[in-house]
C-alpha cells in the first residue's frame, strides 16, 4: 500500500517529519518497506531559462538553444517543438543520469553542433508518458532551483505492508488514525456530507439470495447521477494516483481508484445506460460468463456472488466489473453501486479466477460496512465536482450489517499478557482514539469501530494498547530458571540421530541435507516389495504431491538412496568422484506420524586417488557394512548380537548386499545398488550404500545407577590357536565364526577370520575359511589337555555347524 | 706376576682392535671362555699353595674383572657405532605426504540446530518434535487461520491428492502444528522449541521448497511478552557470540499470536561482512508474539488460566547470517565443495561450556 506524504496530511494535521512519521509507522506495526522521495530522484534536475532558440543549420527540427542554468550559460541543442525562447525548462548537466532514457549524459556533437546536457521532457524524467515536448516549468521558477517543487513532485512516497488483519489501512484515512493516536497529530479526515437526490432513483436493486447465503451482500446501496461529463481527471487527482504507481483513466474510475485507497472503500460506477433491468446481487450460476474490465472472459459458478441485470452477469461481486456496463469517455448517465460483499467467497472468487484486483484485496480482509453510504455520498460528490450531472435518491437494499461488537475488557490484561504498566487512562484514551468506544464498568465494555473486523477479545484491545504504546516499551524479563542444573533435552531418538551423525562424519562420510520429496519415478524404485508397482504404492500411501513446485519433485521419498546417489553423480560430474554422503532425516511410509521414519543413509563412490604407497581398494559391500556398523554402534545398537542376512530389497545388487537384523527387526540394509535401479537413474558406474532404520533400534533398558561391570582382565596371557576349516562354497563365515565362539563361553574370548581359500589344495565348490581364537585361562595356566580338549571342542562345534573338515 | 701383566696388556690390545661384535666376542672367548687364557689360569689355582694361591688369587681375579669390563666398555662403544651407522642408513624423506585420512563435515543446518538446542536448554527449553505431513487441523484450523482466510494465501502450501473422503493432508507450511500436538497430549507449564523441516511452495533466489525453522513455546500461568523479549535476547547474544546484541520489536499480525510481534536485530556491513549485534541497520529475524486465545482454547486450555509466547525463525536464515553462508539454495544442493567449506569438524559438538563455535 503506497501513499504520498501530501497525501497523508489531508488526514492527519502534523508538524511530523518524514523520518518520524516513518518511524512512527514502524512502531504502531505498519511496516515501511520502502521511501521514496522523488525529489532525490530529481536532484541533479534544475530550473533553466532559454534565453535564445535558433534553428539547426543542418536539421529541420532541431534547435540550437542558449540556455541560463546553475552551471551559467549553455549551448544545448533541442528537438522538442515547444523549445523556444523565455521558456522556464527542467535542465539536466553533462554527467546527470537521466532515468526516462537510462543514460548519464555526456558532452555531445548533433549534427556538428556541441551540445552541453540536455532539456528534459517529462516522460525522461519519468513524471509521466508526455513526450510531445519539454516540460514547461512556471515562469516565477528560478534559474538553478531543484526542478521538483516546481513541477508538484516534492511529495515522499512511502510503502508499506498491510497486514492481513488491518484492513483498514488500505485506506489512507485509516493510516493517519493509527498516526494520530500515536501522538503524530490530529485525525482531520473530512465526514462525506450528505448530498439530497433531486430526484428518485429509477435504476431497480435487488438482493436475490436465499436465508442461507445473504450473508454473501447484504447491503447494496447506489444512486443514478444523469447528465455527467466524463473524461480526464483534475491534475490533482492525477498527480496522486501517479504517485503510488496507478494510471489516470478517465475521472469516473480514477474517482473509484481514489476511494479505494483514500477510504479503503471499493465501488463501481456503471454506465447506466447499458444496464438492463434490475440490477442485482445473487450466486453465480454455473457456466455463466463475462467479460471483465480487464478484458478477459471469467465463467462464474454457484460459489461466487455475481451483479447480474437482465442481460445476465455485469460483473463479480467485490471483485471486478464488466466490460459491456463499464464507463467510457462517452458515458453520460452513471449508477454507482456501493456494497457490502463477503470475504470469504469474495477471497475464493479471487482465488479461482485469479484475479487480483484493489477491490478483492479489501473486500476479503473487510470491508467498513458502516461506511456504505457515507461512501456512496462522497463519490457522488467527486462525481458531480469533476464530471458535473445530477444526483438521484439513494436506493438501498438489504441492510447495513451491525458490527458493535463488544468485548469485555478489564484494563489489567494488558500487563497481563505483555509486562507493560500503563494507567487506565492511558489505555482508554489509545482505545478511543483508535475509533473504540469505551464504557467504564467492570470490566470495561469496549465497543470496537466497525472499521476493525478483526477486534475479537481481549488479547486483541491489548495489542491495540501496546503498540500505540510502542513494543519499545516492553520490560526486558527473563523466565525463572526451572532447576539449578537443567537435566538433559534429547529424547532417545534426537539422540540417536545427533551420534549417528557425528559417527558418521568422524568416519569420513560428509552429511548432507537434501528434499523430501523426489522424483516419482525415482522413488518408486525404491518402495517395498509388495504386489502393486512403486508408482502404485507411492499413490496408495497418499504420499503424491497435488502441486509440487516440479514434476520431478512430487513424490515424498521412500528412502534417501535416490538423493544420495544423484548427488554423487552431481559431485562426479564436476570430477568429484571419490566422495562418501550421509543423511540423517526421515523417509516416508506413509502419511501418518507413525509412517514417518528417522534413517542415517549413505552412499560411496569411489575411485581412490592414486597415492605412493599405495592407492586404497575402491569402495566394496564391506565398507558401507562397515558405515552401517558405525552408525548403528554410535546410535547404541548391541552390535554383538547383530545378524546378517543375504535378504536386501529389490534396489540392491542381489550377491552384494545385505540385512543387518536382531531376528525379524531389520536394523540396517548395506551394499552396491542395484545396476539395474542405478541405470534408471541416469547414474553412471557403481555407487554403494546403506540405509539405518534409527527407530527399530532396541531402546535401552534403563538402569538406576551409570554404575559400569567391574573390569575382569586376566593376569594371565591369553593364546591364540588358528584353525583353517575347508566349507562348502554356500557356507556363511557368520555360521563358522558362530559355532567356534559358542564351543566354550568360558574361556574363547574372541574370533577372528583372517583368511578365506580357493585354489590348489582345495576342491572346487568349496573354501577355506581361517581362524585365529584366543582363548583365556581363568584364574591357572592352561595343561596341554586342557587345551586339546578345547580345541577338539572348537572343531567339533565347527564342523556340525557348517559340515566342514579340519583343513589338513 | 709378569706373566699376568703381559697377558692383560695382550688382552687389552686385542679388545681395542676388535673392530665388530663377532670379533670382540672371539676375543672375550679367548680370554674368558672354558678354555680361554685367563680361565686357564684360573684353573691352576686349586694346585698351587696357600701362600701362592693368596698372591696370585686376587691377581688372577683383578684380571678377569678388568677384562671383562674392557669387553663390556668395548662392547657398548661397538654398539654404539653400529647404532649411528644404523641410523645413518635408514633416513627418509619425511616431506613425503601421508594418506590423507578421510573427515568428514557436519551440515551447517544440522551444526546450528544443535547450537539453538543447546542455548535453549539452558534456558530449560524440552525439544519436542512432529511429523512433516499433516493435516489441516493441527497446520490451519488450531492455529487459528479461519478456512478460506487470506491469511492462508501467505503460506504456500504443498498439498497430496485429497483422500477418498475428501480431506486433504499437506507439507506442514511452519513448525507451529507441533505446538498443538504438545499442547493437547501435555499439561502446562510447557516449555518447548520445535526443530525441524518447513515446506512452502516457493522456490526463488531466497525461498527454497523446503527449508527449516524452529519454534518456541511457553505456556505457564504468569509468562508475558517481557519474557518472550528477555528470552529472544538472552537467545541471539549467545547465538551471535556477541556481548550485546540490538533488538527492535514491531507489531505484526499472525493467525496464532496475539499480541504479535517481529523482531529485527542490528547489524553493520563491514565489507562483504555482516556484522550482527550493533550498527544502524535493522533486520528480521524472527515472529513471535503471546499465544493467542482461541489457540489455548483450541487446545483444551482456558485463555484466561493459562498464557505464554511463541516464537518462530529459519535455521538456515541464522546459520546464514552467523556463518556469511550467501545462498540458501546452496545448503541443499549437495556440493562437496561447499560441504568441506562451510561444513563443520564432528568434534566441534555445540556446547555452552566450550563455546558454541570455534
Amino acid at each position: 500500500m503506497k501513499f504520498t506524504l501530501s497525501w497523508l496530511k489531508e488526514h492527519l494535521e502534523t508538524s511530523a517529519s518524514l523520518d518520524d512519521i516513518v518511524a512512527a509507522m514502524v512502531s504502531v506495526g505498519l511496516e515501511v518497506e520502502d521511501v521514496e522521495n522523488p525529489a532525490e530522484r530529481l536532484a541533479a534536475f534544475t530550473i533553466g531559462e532559454v534565453l535564445e532558440a535558433d534553428k539547426h543549420p543542418d536539421a529541420d527540427k532541431l534547435k540550437i538553444c542558449r540556455v541560463a542554468t546553475k552551471d551559467g550559460e549553455m549551448q544545448i541543442v533541442c528537438g522538442a517543438p515547444n523549445a523556444r525562447a523565455g521558456i522556464k525548462i527542467a535542465y539536466a548537466p553533462v554527467g546527470a543520469y537521466v532515468p526516462g532514457i537510462d543514460v548519464t549524459l555526456k558532452k555531445a556533437k548533433i549534427r556538428g553542433v556541441e551540445s552541453f546536457g540536455m532539456m528534459c521532457s517529462a516522460r525522461e524524467m519519468e513524471l509521466g508518458d508526455d513526450h510531445d515536448g519539454i516540460i514547461e516549468a512556471p515562469a516565477e521558477a528560478a534559474v538553478g532551483d531543484p526542478v521538483a517543487g516546481w513541477l508538484g513532485v516534492n511529495d515522499p512516497v512511502i510503502d508499506f505492508e498491510v497486514t492481513p488483519n488491518r484492513s483498514d489501512t488500505n485506506g489512507v484515512n485509516g493510516v493517519a488514525r493509527d498516526l494520530a493516536a500515536a501522538g503524530l497529530g490530529k485525525l482531520i479526515t473530512p465526514q462525506p456530507v450528505a448530498i439530497k437526490g433531486d430526484f428518485p432513483c429509477a435504476q431497480k436493486i435487488g438482493l436475490r439470495f436465499s436465508d442461507a447465503t445473504q450473508d454473501a451482500c447484504p447491503a447494496f446501496a447506489g444512486r443514478i447521477i444523469k447528465n455527467v461529463q466524463n473524461g480526464p481527471s483534475p491534475q490533482w487527482l492525477q498527480d496522486k494516483l501517479r504517485a503510488i504507481g496507478l494510471r489516470p483513466i478517465n475521472a469516473l474510475v480514477d474517482i473509484t481508484n481514489y476511494m479505494s485507497y483514500d477510504r479503503a472503500r471499493p465501488l463501481h460506477v456503471y454506465d447506466a445506460d447499458k444496464l438492463n433491468g434490475e440490477i442485482h446481487a445473487r450466486l453465480g450460476e454455473r457456466g455463466e460468463t463475462f467479460l471483465a474490465l480487464d478484458g478477459k472472459e471469467y465463467v462464474a459458478d454457484e460459489t461466487m456472488t455475481v451483479i447480474a441485470d437482465d442481460n445476465g452477469v455485469v460483473g463479480l461481486g467485490g471483485v471486478m466489473g464488466g466490460e459491456s456496463t463499464g464507463c467510457t469517455p462517452e458515458t453520460t448517465s452513471v449508477f454507482i453501486e456501493c456494497a457490502c460483499f463477503d470475504p470469504l467467497r469474495t477471497a475464493k472468487t479471487g482465488r479461482k479466477t485469479g484475479i487480483n484486483s484493489d477491490a478483492r484485496y479489501r473486500f476479503e480482509r473487510g470491508v467498513d460496512p458502516d461506511f456504505v453510504m457515507p461512501g456512496l455520498e462522497m463519490a457522488t460528490r467527486l462525481v458531480m465536482d469533476m464530471c458535473g450531472g445530477a444526483p438521484s435518491e439513494i436506493t438501498l437494499s438489504g441492510s447495513i450489517p451491525q458490527t458493535d461488537h463488544v468485548v469485555l475488557f478489564p484494563p489489567s490484561e494488558v500487563t497481563r499478557l505483555t509486562g507493560m504498566k500503563t494507567s487506565p487512562e492511558n489505555c482508554e484514551s489509545i482505545l478511543t482514539a483508535l475509533g473504540f468506544a469505551v464504557a467504564k464498568s467492570d470490566p470495561w465494555q469496549v465497543t470496537a469501530p466497525s472499521w476493525r473486523p478483526d477486534i475479537g477479545g481481549k488479547a486483541d484491545l491489548v495489542e491495540e494498547i501496546a503498540r500505540i504504546i510502542g513494543f519499545d516499551h516492553l520490560p526486558t524479563q527473563m523466565l525463572p530458571q526451572r532447576a539449578a542444573v537443567e537435566m538433559p533435552k534429547l529424547t532417545l531418538s534426537q539422540d540417536r540421530r545427533r551420534l549417528a551423525r557425528r559417527g558418521l562424519a568422524a568416519h569420513g562420510l560428509h552429511e548432507i541435507v537434501t528434499w523430501s520429496f523426489m522424483d516419482a519415478r525415482a522413488a518408486a524404485l525404491f518402495c517395498p516389495q509388495v504386489e502393486h508397482s512403486g508408482e502404485e504404492w507411492l499413490k496408495a500411501q497418499g504420499l503424491i504431491l497435488a502441486n509440487p513446485i516440479s514434476s520431478d519433485l512430487a513424490a515424498m521419498r521412500p528412502s534417501i538412496l535416490p538423493n544420495l546417489a544423484a548427488a554423487l553423480q552431481r559431485n562426479a560430474d564436476h570430477g568429484r568422484n571419490d566422495l562418501a554422503l550421509f543423511e540423517v532425516a526421515p523417509v516416508y511410509q506413509g502419511d501418518t506420524p507413525d509412517k514417518q521414519i528417522n534413517v542415517a543413509a549413505g552412499a560411496r563412490r569411489s575411485s581412490p586417488p592414486r597415492h605412493w604407497q599405495g592407492a586404497e581398494a575402491p569402495a566394496n559391500v564391506f565398507d558401507v557394512k562397515a558405515d552401517a556398523l558405525v552408525a548403528l554402534d554410535a546410535a547404541g545398537a548391541p552390535l554383538a548380537s547383530l545378524q546378517a542376512s543375504a535378504d536386501a530389497p529389490s534396489w540392491y545388487h542381489p550377491g552384494r548386499s545385505g540385512v543387518l537384523r536382531l531376528g525379524p527387526k531389520v536394523l540396517a540394509h548395506f551394499g552396491e545398488l542395484h545396476p539395474g535401479v542405478l541405470k534408471a537413474m541416469d547414474i553412471d558406474g557403481s555407487v554403494h550404500g546403506f540405509e539405518v532404520f534409527l527407530d527399530t533400534i532396541p531402546t535401552p533398558k534403563k538402569k538406576p545407577t551409570k554404575t559400569r561391570p567391574a573390569l575382569n582382565a586376566s593376569e594371565l596371557l591369553a593364546l591364540t590357536r588358528d584353525f583353517a576349516f575347508v566349507v562348502d562354497e554356500d557356507i556363511a563365515a557368520a555360521v563358522l565364526l558362530k559355532a567356534v565362539l559358542g564351543a566354550d563361553k568360558k574361556y574363547i574370548t574372541g574370533v577372528r577370520l583372517f583368511d578365506v581359500y580357493r585354489g590348489k589344495g582345495v576342491d572346487d565348490g568349496k573354501k577355506s575359511l581361517a581362524v585365529e581364537v584366543a582363548i583365556q585361562p581363568q584364574g591357572k595356566t592352561f595343561t596341554d589337555e586342557e587345551i586339546e580338549a578345547i580345541a577338539a571342542r572348537i572343531v567339533a562345534q565347527a564342523t556340525k555347524a557348517t559340515g566342514g573338515v579340519l583343513r589338513a | 706376576m709378569e706373566h699376568i701383566k703381559k697377558l692383560e696388556i695382550e688382552l687389552a690390545a686385542k679388545i681395542a682392535a676388535a673392530s665388530n661384535e663377532a670379533a670382540l666376542e672371539a676375543v672375550r672367548v679367548a680370554a674368558l671362555g672354558k678354555k680361554g687364557a685367563v680361565s686357564e689360569r684360573m684353573k691352576t689355582l686349586g694346585k698351587m699353595s696357600a701362600d701362592e694361591r693368596k698372591q696370585m688369587g686376587p691377581a688372577l681375579n683383578g684380571l678377569k674383572a678388568r677384562i671383562t669390563q674392557a669387553v663390556e666398555a668395548r662392547k657398548a662403544t661397538l654398539e654404539a657405532a653400529a647404532l649411528d651407522a644404523r641410523l645413518a642408513s635408514e633416513k627418509v624423506d619425511i616431506t613425503l605426504p601421508v594418506r590423507p585420512s578421510p573427515k568428514g563435515k557436519i551440515h551447517p543446518v544440522s551444526q546450528v540446530t544443535e547450537e539453538v538446542v543447546a542455548i535453549f536448554s539452558a534456558m530449560g527449553f524440552d525439544v519436542a518434535e512432529g511429523p512433516d505431513i499433516e493435516d489441516d487441523f493441527h497446520n490451519f484450523t488450531a492455529l487459528n487461520f479461519p478456512a478460506d482466510h487470506p491469511a492462508r494465501d501467505m503460506h504456500d502450501t504443498f498439498f497430496f491428492e485429497p483422500k477418498a473422503d475428501g480431506e486433504r493432508m499437506l507439507l506442514r507450511t511452519h513448525t507451529s502444528p507441533v505446538q498443538i500436538r504438545t499442547m493437547k497430549t501435555q499439561p502446562p507449564p510447557i516449555r518447548i522449541i520445535i526443530p525441524g523441516r518447513t515446506y512452502r511452495c516457493d522456490s526463488d533466489q531466497t525461498h527454497t521448497p523446503m527449508f527449516h525453522q524452529v519454534e518456541g513455546l511457553v505456556i505457564d500461568r504468569q509468562t508475558n511478552m517481557g519474557h518472550l523479549k528477555g528470552t529472544l535476547e538472552a537467545f541471539c547474544k549467545a547465538f551471535f557470540e556477541v556481548d550485546s546484541v540490538k533488538t527492535r520489536f514491531r507489531p505484526h499480525f499472525f493467525p496464532f499470536t496475539e499480541p504479535s510481534a517481529e523482531m529485527d536485530i542490528g547489524y553493520e556491513r563491514v565489507g562483504k561482512e555482516i556484522r550482527i549485534g550493533q550498527g544502524a541497520d535493522w533486520m528480521e529475524i524472527l515472529g513471535c508474539g503471546m499465544v493467542h486465545p482461541n489457540v489455548l482454547e483450541n487446545c483444551g486450555l482456558d485463555p484466561d488460566d493459562f498464557q505464554g509466547f511463541a516464537f518462530g525463525m529459519g535455521i538456515d536464515r541464522l546459520a546464514m547470517l552467523k556463518y556469511g553462508i550467501p545462498d540458501l539454495r546452496d545448503f541443499f544442493a549437495a556440493d562437496a565443495r561447499w560441504l568441506e567449506h562451510y561444513g563443520f569438524d564432528p568434534l566441534d559438538q555445540p556446547n555452552l561450556a566450550t563455546g558454541l563455535s570455534r
